[in-house]
């Protein structure tokens, strides 16, 4: 049997008839890059390849890097192997990668979503004979409700505090889930302030012609006094230090495919908690990996060792495979997110 | 139930006690009066008898969500929560009906006695009637593992403010043997006499720990009386009429479980409520903690163990004398009462005084305390000579000054994702140490570290595991703990040959290497001196 068309090795995965990478964790020559979270996007590579819409923010964290871009569906021969780049769903401009050599079609997922959440481009099902898929919320108990519930409470929940006089903190990462949390909310409900790191990133997005509600960036002038009834949109690491007590009498949330357990929301802490995730849920994941009409199945991050079995149970050829990725943690900061 | 959903969700989605105060007091405003006795009742650690074994909860609910048990029993200690797991699982309820708390409980109640497969219909049933949190809560009072996240202390807070009652005479009213079954919130709460109840405990107060040291208190030496902490059972022995009982401070009844005590009731006279600490006891000192946990949770108790572990109380304060509530005396003038009745104890019974620590100045009492394990005990326990026997933890007159723990520096090899509230991180730690140029492990750790420290060792578990065994990940030994613990004893149960006493890590010592780490022989001469 010929060698498999990618490999797993401990830089990370690899294509060797076309000799590129994809989310190496290690400098490589050439990475082709699925989006722009730092446990898939890493400095030091020589070339990077990312779909256009990924491209303005792996500038913005990675600094001057030597990118090549391409449109989602565009194909690309990279080295005598032919790479497109499909939505993923997960945040604005994350792709799945397919790569095809002489009929053998994988497919890196990257990180993913099923169900639209109103910004990101919607997840596309790609047909593969192999799928690298992620597990991150890869268990039965996982299970996101309807966008239109989330946002009712969301919107409920600011709208209280406003009336009680209270700010509304909600923390959410810099990248995509701040964004998604700006495009859900009711900006009729009051003024919208943005932690420096999410206005950031707002302002890379913008830019590149997403829209979003008119924001407030937070800087030591910013006159807290004269704004009432504030939703307050924060890095996950910014609640509960002195930053956040600035705003006075409030109500602090985070926003999370964790919150779904009790636990992990009593630890955290917060007031609330709301179940958002970047990621697909049990159901999605099952979907998602259906619709590749895929027989091979490897699993990278998230609960792999259940994940795998339920898989195989469905008659799948499922494997794990150790990588540094690091799917949703609750308690990962994303480079600038501590900014 | 949406009342009280509805007061669930508030309690649990808040860490502040004045809102925690604030939703039950308005529940008990405007709940059902019946609905309102349940939620004391809940709240007091009692619960309708369980109906349905878990067992079965589980394989019918991974049955009606189609999934197959092993993913279920997968699940469960991830969510850490039995309850919370089937709720999550299940599909979505069809109907949504609004019943009360009582109705629920009477629903529960009912399936007593019932075959299985009934009870499987109407089980199912119900979960496809109740939304998310009703049906976790349903879930809760069914498998019988009701927390709220509130304290009796802030229950009967908030109940005082909803009916205008005080608050000790509340927490007394609150205690006993009582249940919604045979009383009702009009006779227990508001017109209730706890001297028409013979077996009525007080509140049991309790001690803060002292964590300066005794020269952070605001008054002097003379003003305190010390004794030793004792390494026990806190009891409540009650001899009133013909009958005797001894309630432990988690107010469970625990008098036949320490049948020698009733031999008490030929000396000591009704009408009196002594305060003190069940040990086991040997040649006038108290056994190790071991020998009275064989003691803990047997509900009848064989002749052997009787005389194995044979237990006595050891008395340190008298809350009823001749009948009498004399918590507001002065503890100095309690004692001596206590002391006078002890007098009339002959010493082949199972009862002593805890003696007082003698000491002129906070310098000889240090001295005392670091004799704390020579004598068995814990540390000292300081009480103020004039204050009164107060109710739950109250700062001020009661203080615990334990002894600092024992500590050997550990490597770290194991280690496993912790469940619940630390679901995704890696908090439960297999400790070793060396003998020779191999690694014995001898204990296991999940607390101590803050949540910054489990973030981080969480991260180096992910890229350091060495090999998995289901849920447990070897790991690269290269970190050094110090674990904390209270006591050591042989254990041929465990590889090491010990067993430690509440073991946690009480630093990262990420300044020591591996090599630095102790040894088997440190931990066997620790045995030697302690065990």
């Amino acid at each position: 049997m010929a060698d498999p068309l990618l490999s797993f090795t401990d830089r990370g995965i690899y294509c060797a008839r076309g000799d590129f990478y994809i989310d190496p964790w290690r400098p490589v020559d050439r990475a082709l890059i699925t989006h722009g979270h730092a446990d898939h996007s890493r400095p030091g590579m020589g070339r990077y390849l990312a779909t256009d819409a990924a491209a303005p923010v792996m500038r913005h964290r990675l600094g001057d890097i030597a990118i090549d871009t391409v449109r989602y569906g565009e194909t690309r021969d990279v080295g005598g192997v032919e790479v497109s780049f499909h939505p993923a769903g997960h945040v604005p401009g994350s792709a799945q990668i397919r790569v095809a050599h002489r009929g053998e079609v994988w497919v890196v997922s990257g990180d993913y979503k099923v169900s639209p959440d109103g910004l990101s481009e919607p997840f596309e099902p790609v047909a593969c004979h192999a799928f690298i898929t992620e597990c991150t919320f890869g268990l039965p108990v996982f299970k996101w409700a309807p966008e239109a519930d989330v946002r009712a409470d969301l919107n409920a929940w600011w709208r209280k505090n406003a009336a009680d006089g209270k700010t509304s903190i909600i923390g959410a990462y810099a990248l995509g889930k701040a964004q998604r949390l700006l495009t859900s909310v009711d900006p009729d409900i009051g003024p919208i302030l943005t932690h420096g790191a999410v206005e950031n990133t707002n302002a890379v997005m913008r830019a590149q012609g997403i829209s979003l509600p008119d924001t407030i960036r937070v800087t030591p002038d910013t006159d807290l006094k004269s704004i009432k009834g504030a939703l307050v949109v924060a890095t996950p690491s910014a609640l509960g230090t002195p930053w956040a007590r600035r705003f006075g009498r409030s109500s602090t949330a985070f926003a999370s495919g964790w919150m779904a357990l009790r636990g992990v929301r009593r630890r955290r802490a917060a007031d609330r908690g709301f179940v958002i995730s970047d990621h697909a849920d049990w159901d999605g994941l099952n979907t998602a990996i259906r619709e590749t009409g895929a027989e091979r199945i490897f699993v990278t991050h998230g609960y792999t060792s259940i994940f795998r079995r339920w898989l195989e149970d469905q008659g799948y050829d499922a494997a794990i495979v150790e990588t540094e990725y690091e799917g949703e943690s609750l308690d990962r900061d994303e480079p600038e997110d501590a900014a | 139930m949406k009342r009280f959903a509805a007061l669930f969700t508030a309690l649990d989605q808040t860490t502040k006690t004045t809102l925690k105060v604030d939703a039950l007091a308005s529940y008990f405003a405007e709940a059902p009066e019946h609905d309102k006795l349940w939620t004391i009742a809940l709240l007091s650690g009692r619960r309708p008898k369980r109906t349905v074994i878990a067992t079965r909860l589980r394989e019918w609910a991974a049955d009606r969500a189609g999934l197959p048990l092993w993913l279920f029993e997968e699940c469960y200690p991830i969510v850490g929560d039995l309850a919370e797991t089937i709720a999550l699982i299940l599909p979505d309820a069809a109907r949504d009906t609004d019943q009360t708390l009582t109705h629920w409980i009477d629903e529960i109640r009912a399936l007593a006695g019932l075959e299985d497969d009934e009870k499987r219909a109407r089980i199912l049933d119900i979960w496809d009637q109740l939304p998310k949190t009703e049906r976790f809560v349903f879930n809760k009072l069914i498998t019988g593992g009701f927390r709220m996240g509130v304290s009796q202390k802030l229950m009967t807070r908030a109940l005082s403010r909803a009916t205008g009652i005080d608050e000790p005479d509340l927490a007394h009213r609150l205690m006993g043997d009582w249940h919604p079954d045979t009383t009702s919130f009009e006779s227990l709460i508001l017109t209730h006499d706890p001297e028409a109840d013979l077996s009525k405990p007080y509140p049991f107060y309790l001690a803060y720990q002292l964590d300066g040291g005794p020269e952070t208190l605001e008054t002097p030496p003379a003003d305190w009386a010390a004794e030793r902490k004792w390494d026990g059972i806190r009891g409540q022995l009650i001899l009133r009429g013909a009958n005797h009982y001894l309630w432990s401070r988690g107010e469970e009844l625990m008098t036949d479980r320490f049948p020698e005590l009733a031999r008490l009731i030929d000396h000591v006279p009704p009408g009196t409520v002594i305060d003190g600490e069940v040990l086991a006891w040997r040649d006038e000192r108290p056994l190790p903690f071991n020998a009275l946990q064989k003691r803990i949770g047997r509900k009848t108790v064989p002749k052997k163990l009787l005389t194995e572990a044979p237990v006595i109380l050891y008395a340190y304060d008298l809350l009823e004398w001749q009948g009498t509530d004399i918590r507001a005396r002065p503890f100095a003038e309690r004692r001596d009462l206590l002391e006078q009745i002890a007098k009339s104890v002959p010493d082949a019974m199972p009862m002593r005084v805890s003696p007082l620590v003698r000491f002129d100045d906070w310098e000889q009492l240090a001295e005392a305390r670091d004799a704390s394990r020579d004598h068995a005990s814990e540390g000292i326990m300081l009480k103020r000579r004039d204050s009164p026997y107060r109710d739950g933890r109250k700062k001020g007159d009661w203080w615990k000054w334990k002894v600092d723990p024992l500590t050997i520096d550990a490597v770290m090899i194991y280690a496993q994702q912790g469940h619940g509230r630390r679901a995704n991180l890696f908090t439960d730690f297999t400790f070793a140490v060396w003998d020779g140029d191999a690694l014995v492990p001898f204990t296991k750790a999940y607390s101590g570290l803050t949540d910054a420290e489990f973030r981080k060792i969480t991260a180096w578990v992910r890229k350091n595991t060495l090999e998995r065994y289901g849920p447990v990940r070897q790991v690269r030994p290269e970190h050094v703990f110090e674990i904390a613990f209270e006591g050591i004893q042989e254990s041929p149960r465990h590889k090491s040959g010990v067993a430690l006493r509440f073991p946690r890590m009480s630093r990262w010592r990420q300044d020591k290497p591996l090599s630095e780490a102790n040894t088997l022989a440190d931990l066997k001469d620790m045995l030697a001196a302690y065990g």
